[in-house]
């Protein structure tokens, strides 16, 4: 897996570049479902590159954490809202970053409490690697090699851009 | 001071009274409440946050709402939910509370809900957990004699919240008997934390507690002048056996005076809400016009006390 380039790519040409890859399967009009806070953005992205006229879910994975044992519950949960019926769609899960893919099953599980999906397919950004459960993203722009304690958080700007920052833990 | 319900971290770990919260502990409870309202409206109104927990309501005192409301909200975060028929167990048969408790864990008791007459119980029983090292126990009061009824007093906060979002704005006003009410103390306790500017009591000299001003809460005797431009009217429940004594004339008399009409309601501001934390007497504090009327939000208060209510026992659980 490549290294961490300098600068960090930019965030519009990876969203144009994710959108690319999902335009050749919108004739089965999947919907899309962006998981707090960076895959929210992305999603709302992704809909007005897309150009889909419907209204982009967005998903707070916190009551389904397999983590609350041992952290207790995220001091900021936002609401779930899922504005379409999920029974029988194909849906696109839009993340900013797979790593464990802890998320994308707490995501899963809280998805079908909502109904029975016809198909879910993982979106993101960037694939960090590190997988510890049976995870895969079907749309993914950049593989990239991080340290244990490095991690990459997508950001909001001022203007409303988006933005890669490099954590350190 | 010692300040039971916070861990070293400054974390809820139980929720006893509103009075030594911090303000952004109380819009954290509000917030996570704000997510769980979702989850209600759902086909499966359910997410397994407390799976394979075990929650046991301890009602001391009758409570069919209260008891039931966090039998719900236990249920719809996945616990398993024990409620103990006290009457009927072993404290009637002389066991002590603290006794009981020790039982209970024993039986892997995860979460106590508990109501009691007697002030301070609540307090009791977190600090023996904290004694005998189970910092995995947690206790959430559901009332406790006439000192706190903090989960009431939090859902009443997220319904004001609700409808008029900024609380640096308003001005409120309980009407009834706020000395023998908790609920009026939790809720006294909570506006001035988040910031109410002006807090008003309305009662009869007799059902009001003295030194309310030493609180910042202004008192009326005349409801009238009370209500005026209020932009939250929060009713209490007037209390049978308060009659029986020598507290009040009668029921005719009280509602005479207290009692919220569509008159009285039409000093308020025209947008004021009507709150009440039921179960309601009608023609005696609120009149059936006021109470089916297009600003009472008496019904929405139960049903945001479920979200409440599930946000704290997730938080203080987590913790």
């Amino acid at each position: 897996m490549p290294p961490l380039p300098s600068p960090l790519p930019d965030v519009e040409i990876q969203c144009r570049q994710l959108a690319d890859l999902i335009r050749p399967h919108l004739d089965r009009q999947p919907a899309l479902i962006g998981i707090f806070s960076g895959g929210a953005w992305i999603a709302g992205r992704l809909k007005e590159l897309l150009g889909l006229p419907e209204d982009i879910g967005l998903i707070d994975v916190s009551f389904y954490r397999d983590d609350y044992a041992a952290k207790g519950l995220h001091p900021r949960v936002k609401p779930t809202v899922i504005p379409f019926e999920v029974e029988g769609r194909h849906l696109i899960l839009v993340d900013d970053v797979v790593y464990t893919g802890r998320t994308t099953r707490a995501a899963l599980n809280e998805l079908f409490d909502y109904g029975r999906p016809a198909s879910v397919a993982l979106a993101v950004l960037a694939d960090r690697g590190g997988r510890q459960l049976p995870i895969g993203a079907a749309y993914c722009v950049w593989n990239v090699a991080l340290g244990d304690g490095e991690s990459l958080e997508l950001c909001r700007l001022d203007d409303g851009r988006l933005a890669w920052r490099l954590e350190n833990a | 001071m010692h300040n039971p319900q916070l861990n070293r971290n400054g974390e809820l770990i139980h929720l006893l009274s509103i009075d030594g919260l911090p303000p952004l502990v109380i819009t954290q409870i509000l917030d996570t409440a704000a997510s769980f309202m979702e989850v209600s409206a759902r086909d499966v109104k359910k997410v397994p946050l407390l799976r394979g927990k075990s929650v046991f309501n301890l009602f001391f005192e009758n409570s069919t709402r209260t008891r039931t409301t966090f039998e719900i909200a236990s249920k719809r975060l996945s616990a398993d939910v024990i409620n103990l028929d006290i009457n009927r167990s072993s404290t009637a048969k002389g066991e002590t509370l603290l006794d009981t408790i020790d039982n209970l864990c024993a039986m892997h008791a995860n979460l106590f809900v508990v109501r009691h007459a007697s002030s301070g119980a609540p307090y009791l029983i977190a600090e023996h957990l904290q004694r005998i090292g189970r910092d995995d126990v947690h206790v959430v009061n559901a009332g406790d004699g006439r000192h706190a009824h903090p989960t009431q007093g939090l859902l009443d906060m997220y319904t004001i919240r609700h409808y008029k979002q900024d609380f640096t704005r308003l001005r409120v006003a309980i009407v009834g008997d706020i000395l023998h009410s908790r609920v009026a103390r939790s809720d006294i306790e909570a506006l001035t934390t988040l910031g109410v500017p002006e807090v008003r009591a309305i009662g009869p000299e007799t059902l009001l507690p003295k030194h309310l001003d030493k609180f910042g809460v202004a008192v009326f005797h005349d409801m009238n002048e009370g209500i005026r431009d209020c932009d939250v009217i929060i009713m209490l429940r007037l209390q049978n056996e308060r009659m029986a004594g020598a507290l009040l004339p009668s029921a005719g008399e009280y509602f005479r005076h207290y009692g919220l009409t569509p008159e009285k309601l039409a000093l308020a501001r025209p947008d004021a809400i009507v709150m009440h934390p039921g179960p309601m007497n009608r023609g005696v504090e609120i009149h059936s016009a006021v109470a089916d009327g297009p600003q009472a939000v008496i019904l929405p208060q139960v049903t945001f006390g479920i979200a409440v209510r599930m946000a704290v026992m997730s938080i203080v659980a987590g913790n």
